[in-house]
């Protein structure tokens, strides 16, 4: 594409497929503590 | 939905639902602009229909001309029938799934020490604020506290049990005896606990130093930033700053770890809104990973964040992100927790939805046994929902947690950052308003800041 550059390979809807393992990290425990940033967690299967 | 912005010179377009990101030239920007914000979201075959260009080509042809617009609907199509661009919201079909979901405990903050060696101005484990009840944990409501856990757990395996306070290393025997424990328990339960540790670093010393090594996953430094601006809000009782005790320790700490798994982190209030200088001086120190947030408080507080301080403290984070980029082209790189953002491998739909996971699946222990939904609510008595003892006796306020997503609060619905924080924190949100059913306005646009630039970080180094 000559006017777009798109910076994902894939998207978040795909994960709708496989639903949630619930293996992941809880957000508050690795270093916010005040804030909630579930977005920049990664997911437990692609680790 | 779409968002879009400019920053640092990249017209960025983020298709919130699939959470895409483009990078687009100026003439796509204004044609992916002029073509959202309808009731319904373009479809490819609808974009294909001559008038849509015949009416682009009206709007924007005193700027472009008619063959670039036609390309640049070109590539917008293809990206709407890829499903990387106006793609409708299907999550709110699922959100009674979310709410109905039975979930497990697999997460315990364990205030292990209500007391501290420092006398932090904003601390909420500071004298009152814990209603005056210094007290350690035991080790046997510790280990009640695991028990709690793994039979709570269903059949997650991985188990994150964080060591808190006040200042944890000053009930430090119980902290390895309770690891000692989880350890011989997890062998016995096919579980796996990661335990991560809080500590102001005070009595930090070589053989704590090699525990933690050993055995926690994670470890947070708290440390403000500059000399002056931790001494300030991070004294000794006496009055004295803790800088210069500290920073070594830590420094020495960081390096025996790799530089990996752990996090420095500050704090900043309306007294140091130039809290970029802060984090730009833990890269100096030697630190890679690194976290500073803002203060939560009460709006009387002189350092509490305020309205009219947004624009400094949104400029800081511009100025962040453009240092972090300069200095990961030199190989100097370091890692802001704020500005992490995964856009691949990222959390799934499910757990975004659902959110923190306060008062459900992450609960605080206090260190007389009893479970709050998180360690901001810790002796807010009406949060109060049981104990280790007897588990939880109030269930009804674990359904209010469960119960509180994205849609369910109408601050978020037309917000774009919604699928990265979630709701936001609802501890903020009952502080601010009184309800977890709302959000923190000041922590939100924050957010979208911080948001923002992780996107624009990433769209830089992709270059």
């Amino acid at each position: 594409m000559k006017h777009v550059k798109t910076l994902n390979t894939q998207t978040m809807n795909n994960s709708l497929k496989k639903g949630g393992c619930g293996e992941c990290q809880t957000s508050c425990q690795s270093a916010c503590k005040t804030s909630c940033t579930v977005g920049n967690q990664t997911c437990e299967q692609k680790k | 939905m779409i968002h879009q912005y400019q920053n640092n010179g990249y017209n960025i377009v983020l298709d919130v639902v699939s959470g895409a990101v483009h990078v687009v030239d100026e003439l796509c920007y204004d044609v992916i602009a002029a073509l959202s914000g309808g009731a319904k979201e373009p479809t490819a075959a609808g974009l294909r229909k001559p008038e849509v260009l015949e009416e682009l080509v009206q709007k924007l042809g005193g700027r472009y001309g008619g063959d670039d617009i036609k390309d640049a609907l070109a590539d917008v199509t293809e990206l709407t029938e890829a499903g990387q661009l106006f793609v409708e919201d299907t999550y709110e079909s699922m959100i009674d799934d979310v709410k109905k979901r039975k979930t497990v405990v697999k997460a315990l903050c364990l205030h292990i020490a209500h007391d501290c060696n420092l006398a932090c101005r904003y601390c909420f484990a500071e004298e009152g604020e814990y209603h005056g009840r210094r007290a350690l944990m035991s080790f046997e409501v510790g280990k009640k506290a695991l028990d709690f856990l793994i039979a709570n757990s269903g059949s997650r395996r991985n188990l994150e049990v964080d060591f808190f306070g006040g200042e944890p290393l000053m009930n430090w025997q119980v902290v390895e005896d309770l690891v000692a424990y989880g350890r011989q328990q997890e062998k016995l339960r096919d579980k796996h606990f990661r335990f991560t540790v809080t500590t102001n670093g005070v009595l930090l010393n070589d053989e704590i130093q090699e525990f933690i090594n050993q055995e926690m996953d994670n470890v947070v430094l708290s440390l403000d930033g500059r000399r002056e601006v931790n001494d300030h809000m991070r004294p000794f009782r006496s009055g004295k700053g803790s800088y210069d005790l500290i920073v070594p320790k830590f420094q020495k700490l960081a390096d025996s770890r790799n530089q990996e798994k752990y996090y420095i982190r500050g704090t900043f209030t309306r007294e140091n809104l130039d809290f970029s200088e802060d984090i730009l001086h833990f890269a100096d120190l030697g630190f890679t990973q690194m976290s500073i947030e803002p203060v939560v408080g009460d709006a009387s507080d002189p350092y509490a964040i305020r309205e009219e301080d947004l624009p400094k403290i949104m400029e800081e984070y511009d100025k962040l992100a453009r240092v972090m980029i300069q200095r990961e082209k030199e190989g100097k790189g370091f890692q802001f927790f704020h500005f992490m953002i995964d856009l691949d491998g990222g959390p799934c739909v499910a757990k975004r939805l659902s959110g923190c996971g306060s008062g459900t699946e992450y609960l605080a222990v206090t260190p007389w046994g009893d479970l709050y939904p998180c360690h901001q609510f810790v002796g807010q008595e009406e949060f109060l929902m049981g104990n280790v003892e007897d588990g939880i006796i109030k269930p009804e306020i674990a359904d209010d947690f469960r119960s509180c997503n994205v849609y369910s609060k109408e601050k978020c619905r037309g917000c774009f950052a919604k699928f990265y924080c979630s709701g936001g924190c609802m501890a903020n949100a009952y502080h601010f308003h009184g309800t977890i059913h709302d959000t923190y306005d000041i922590g939100c646009e924050m957010q979208r800041k911080r948001v923002e630039c992780a996107i624009m970080i990433k769209a830089a180094l992709a270059e």
